[in-house]
C-alpha cells in the first residue's frame, strides 16, 4: 500500500450531507474486475451530462479544483454500499484525503486500506476547512500525519485524532494481511479450541 | 461487573487477538461472497501466491449483475461485463475449491437469502460478505458485518477480520402493530427517527415485543436495513422461531451436535444488567404504513403525511431535502398519497422472501395493475420462485399484469438491465433511494411489498388499509 506522510495540496468543498457510494462511483463502473482506472468516473451522475460533457458548476470540473488532493464534505460521507470502488476512484482521481464531520463506517474503513486518510473534525472546524477550500487553487492545505495537524492556507492549524494501528499501517504503508499472517500461531490455536467448543460450526 | 450484551458475548466467543490499544482480530465463521465486489480480492491472493484459508466456510453465489431473464445460464444472454464477472466467479469458486451456487442451481439467489435458506447462516456466529446488507442474517442473532473488497481478501487468506469493537445500541419496539404495518414499516421508522448516521460506530440490538412477533422473515427485514441507518451489524437475539427456522436446513448441525448448539444458542440474549451506550425506543401501535419521500431512507414519513419542506430541516440537510425534492420532482406540502407511480418493483434481500410474496399477492389477488404500470417480481432466490409457484402466487402476480422474473438483485442496484429510465417513479421493496441507485434519474420511493402491491394497483403511493377494505374485482 501507498505510504501516507505529508499532504499537501489543494482542498475541495462539497458541504454535501450524505453523499453516498453511488455517488461516489454509480454501479456501471462496479463492472470492472480491476482496481485501476476508476478516477474519471468518480462523482460520474453529478460530474457529467448524458452525452459525457462536463457539468461546469460541479465542483471538480472548476479550473481551480481539477487537480484536487483534499475533499472537505458534509457528514456522514460515504454512507451506503461497501463498494471499495469508492475510495479506489477517490484515490484514483489523486485525492488521499477526505474530511468530514462524520463517515459512514464501510467506507472509512476502506479508505485506509487502500493509502486514503480520513478525518473526523467538528463541524465548526469542518466549516472553517470548507470556507479555506473555497477560496480555490491558491488556498493550499497541508495534512500532517504524523503530527496530527492540518494546516489552513492562512496558516490555522487544526489537530485531529486518528487510531493509532491505523496511523501507524499508513505512515509504513503496511499490508494488514501481511502483519495478519505474523498471527497464524493465534489463528491456528483459536481455529483449535473452536472447532472443540464449536464442532456444528 | 456490568452483564455482557449479545454482541458481546459473540464478539468474545470469536476474539483471536486483541492489542492494547483495543485493535482485535475476529474470527470469521462464514464468508459469503458475489461476482462484484470478489474479483480484485481472488486476483490479490493469485499475486500473492495465497490460498483461501477456509475453502469449507466460503460460500459463493452471484447476484448483483446476473440477469433475471430466461436463459441466463448461457452466457451469451448475458451482457458483457455480467459474463466476465460471473465467468470470474465461476473460476474463482473451482481454482480455491469453495462452495458455489451458480446461476443454473435452483439454489441460487441474492446473498443473504441464500445463506440463511441453505443452513450457513446460524445463530452466535459471525459471517461477512462484502455487501453492506450482510447485516440481514443478524436476524439469527450472528454478528454480520458488511466489508470492502481488502477485508474479503484479508477474510479469504486469513478467517479473521481486523476489528475495533463498536458500542452497543438498544433499539426497542414496543407493544404491538396495527393491522397492515410491517417489519419494513418498522425499519423504515426507525431510521427516520435516528438518521442514516444514527447507528454510526453501533452494532444495534432490536427488541420489543413487536420484534419478539415477527416472523424470521420479517426479522431479517429489520436488520437488514441497519445498514441504513448507519450502524454496521443489527442483532435479534435467537429463540424457539429463530431455532424451528434453522433445524433441518441443509448446512444446519443434526443429531448430537443440533443438542449441542442448541445449549449454546440459548445463553445468546443480552443480560438484564448489560451496559447500553445509546438506547432508543418507539411504540409499535403508533408505527403506521411508511413510505419515503426523498432520496434518503432517512427521508421516510408516515402514509398520511405530506412531503416536507427543506426549510423545516436545519444545517446542511437543509440544503439536501431541497437537492432530493428538485431531484424527485415533488414539491413541498402535497399529499403522499398524491404521488403517481410507473413501475412497481418487488424483491431484493429486503423483501423478496416468501412472506413477502405472500403479502402482495394477498393485495394482488383479483386485481389489475393500473394500465401503463411496468410491475415486476423477482424472488430473492430460485428456492423462493419454485415455492411461490407451487402455491399459485406466481400464477397470481402473472393475472395481475406482473413480470414474473428469476432470482437476483435486479433493480435494487441496477447494474443488470433491469433500470428506472431518467425520471421514471418506482414503488420498490428494496433499500435504498440514492439518486441513480435504480437507474440515471429514476425516483425510488421505498415501502413494504403490501404497499408497492396497492401502488401498483392505483397507480399511486397509497394506504394498503384503504385498499384492503374494498373488495377486488
Ligand atoms: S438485493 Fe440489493 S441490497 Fe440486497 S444484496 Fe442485492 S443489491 Fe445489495
Amino acid at each position: 500500500m501507498e505510504k501516507f506522510t505529508t499532504l499537501t495540496g489543494v482542498a475541495a468543498p462539497m458541504p454535501l450531507v450524505n453523499v453516498d457510494t453511488d455517488m461516489i462511483i454509480p454501479k456501471q463502473f462496479l463492472k470492472t474486475i480491476k482496481r485501476s482506472g476508476l478516477g474519471v468516473n468518480l462523482f460520474d451522475e453529478m460530474r457529467y451530462d448524458r452525452e459525457g460533457n462536463e457539468i461546469a458548476d460541479f465542483v471538480l470540473n472548476k479550473p481551480a479544483y481539477r487537480e484536487t488532493e483534499i475533499l472537505v464534505a458534509g457528514e456522514n460521507f460515504g454512507c451506503g454500499s461497501s463498494r471499495e470502488h469508492a475510495p479506489w476512484a477517490i484515490k484514483d482521481f489523486g485525492i488521499r484525503c477526505v474530511i468530514a464531520p462524520s463517515f459512514a463506517d464501510i467506507f472509512f474503513n476502506n479508505c485506509f486500506k487502500n493509502g486514503i486518510l480520513p478525518i473526523v473534525l467538528p463541524q465548526e472546524q469542518v466549516d472553517l476547512l470548507m470556507s479555506d477550500a473555497e477560496k480555490g487553487q491558491n488556498a493550499r492545505m497541508t495534512v500532517d500525519l504524523e503530527n496530527q495537524t492540518i494546516t489552513a492556507s492562512d496558516g490555522i492549524e487544526i489537530s485531529f485524532e486518528v487510531d493509532p494501528f491505523r496511523k501507524h499501517c499508513l505512515l509504513e504503508g503496511l499490508d494488514d494481511i501481511g502483519l495478519t499472517l505474523e498471527k497464524g500461531a493465534a489463528i491456528d490455536s483459536f481455529e483449535a479450541q473452536a472447532s472443540q467448543a464449536r464442532p456444528w460450526v | 461487573m456490568a452483564g455482557k450484551t449479545l454482541y458481546d458475548k459473540i464478539w468474545d466467543a470469536h476474539l483471536v487477538h486483541e492489542a492494547e490499544d483495543g485493535t482485535s482480530l475476529l474470527y470469521i465463521d462464514r464468508h459469503l461472497v458475489h461476482e462484484v465486489t470478489s474479483p480484485q480480492a481472488f486476483e490479490g491472493l493469485r499475486m500473492s501466491g495465497r490460498k483461501v484459508r477456509r475453502p469449507d466456510q466460503t460460500i459463493a453465489v452471484p447476484d448483483h449483475n446476473v440477469p433475471t431473464t430466461p436463459g441466463r445460464e448461457d452466457p451469451a444472454n448475458m451482457t458483457e461485463d455480467s459474463a466476465i464477472q460471473v465467468a470470474a466467479l465461476d473460476k474463482n469458486a473451482k481454482d480455491f475449491g469453495i462452495h458455489y451456487y451458480p446461476v443454473s442451481d435452483v439454489r441460487q439467489g441474492i446473498v443473504h437469502i441464500v445463506g440463511p435458506e441453505q443452513g450457513w447462516t446460524l445463530p452466535g456466529m459471525t459471517v461477512v460478505c462484502g455487501d453492506s446488507h450482510t447485516a440481514t442474517h443478524g436476524a439469527f442473532g450472528a454478528l454480520a458485518h458488511g466489508i470492502g473488497t481488502s477485508e474479503v481478501e484479508h477474510v479469504l487468506a486469513t478467517q479473521t477480520l481486523i476489528q475495533k469493537k463498536s458500542k452497543n445500541m438498544k433499539v426497542e419496539i414496543t407493544g404491538k402493530l396495527s393491522p397492515g404495518v410491517t417489519a419494513k414499516d418498522i425499519v423504515l421508522s426507525i431510521i427516520a427517527e435516528t438518521g442514516t448516521a444514527g447507528g454510526t460506530g453501533y452494532v444495534i440490538e432490536y427488541c420489543g415485543e413487536a420484534i419478539r412477533d415477527l416472523s424470521m422473515e420479517g426479522r431479517m427485514t429489520i436488520c437488514n436495513m441497519a445498514i441504513e441507518g448507519g450502524a454496521r451489524a443489527g442483532l435479534i437475539a435467537p429463540d424457539q422461531k429463530t431455532f424451528d427456522y434453522v433445524q433441518g436446513r441443509p448446512h444446519a448441525p443434526k443429531g448430537a451436535q443440533w443438542e449441542a448448539a442448541l445449549n449454546w444458542w440459548k445463553t445468546l440474549y443480552s443480560d438484564d444488567d448489560a451496559h447500553w451506550d445509546k438506547v432508543v425506543t418507539l411504540k409499535g401501535e403508533d408505527i403506521a404504513p411508511t413510505v419515503t419521500w426523498g432520496t434518503s431512507p432517512e427521508d421516510a414519513l408516515p402514509i398520511n403525511a405530506t412531503v416536507p419542506a427543506p426549510e423545516s430541516f436545519s444545517g446542511g440537510k437543509r440544503e439536501a431535502a431541497a437537492r432530493s425534492l428538485d431531484y424527485m420532482g415533488l414539491t413541498a406540502g402535497m399529499p403522499l398519497t398524491d404521488i403517481e407511480i410507473d413501475t412497481v418493483f418487488i424483491g431484493s434481500c429486503t423483501n423478496g422472501r416468501i412472506e413477502d410474496l405472500r403479502a402482495a399477492a394477498e393485495i394482488l389477488k383479483g386485481r389489475k395493475v393500473k394500465d401503463g404500470m411496468r410491475a415486476m417480481v423477482v424472488p430473492g432466490s430460485g428456492l423462493v420462485r419454485a415455492q411461490a409457484e407451487e402455491e399459485g402466487l406466481a400464477d397470481i402476480f402473472r393475472e395481475a399484469g406482473f413480470e414474473w422474473r428469476l432470482a437476483g438483485c435486479s433493480m435494487c442496484l441496477a447494474m443488470n438491465p433491469d433500470q428506472l429510465a431518467p425520471g421514471e417513479r418506482c414503488a420498490a421493496t428494496s433499500n435504498r433511494n440514492f439518486e441513480g441507485r435504480q437507474g440515471y434519474k429514476g425516483r425510488t420511493h421505498l415501502m413494504s411489498p403490501a404497499m408497492a402491491a396497492a401502488a401498483a394497483v392505483t397507480g399511486k403511493i397509497t394506504d394498503v388499509r384503504e385498499l384492503s377494505a374494498t373488495e377486488a374485482a
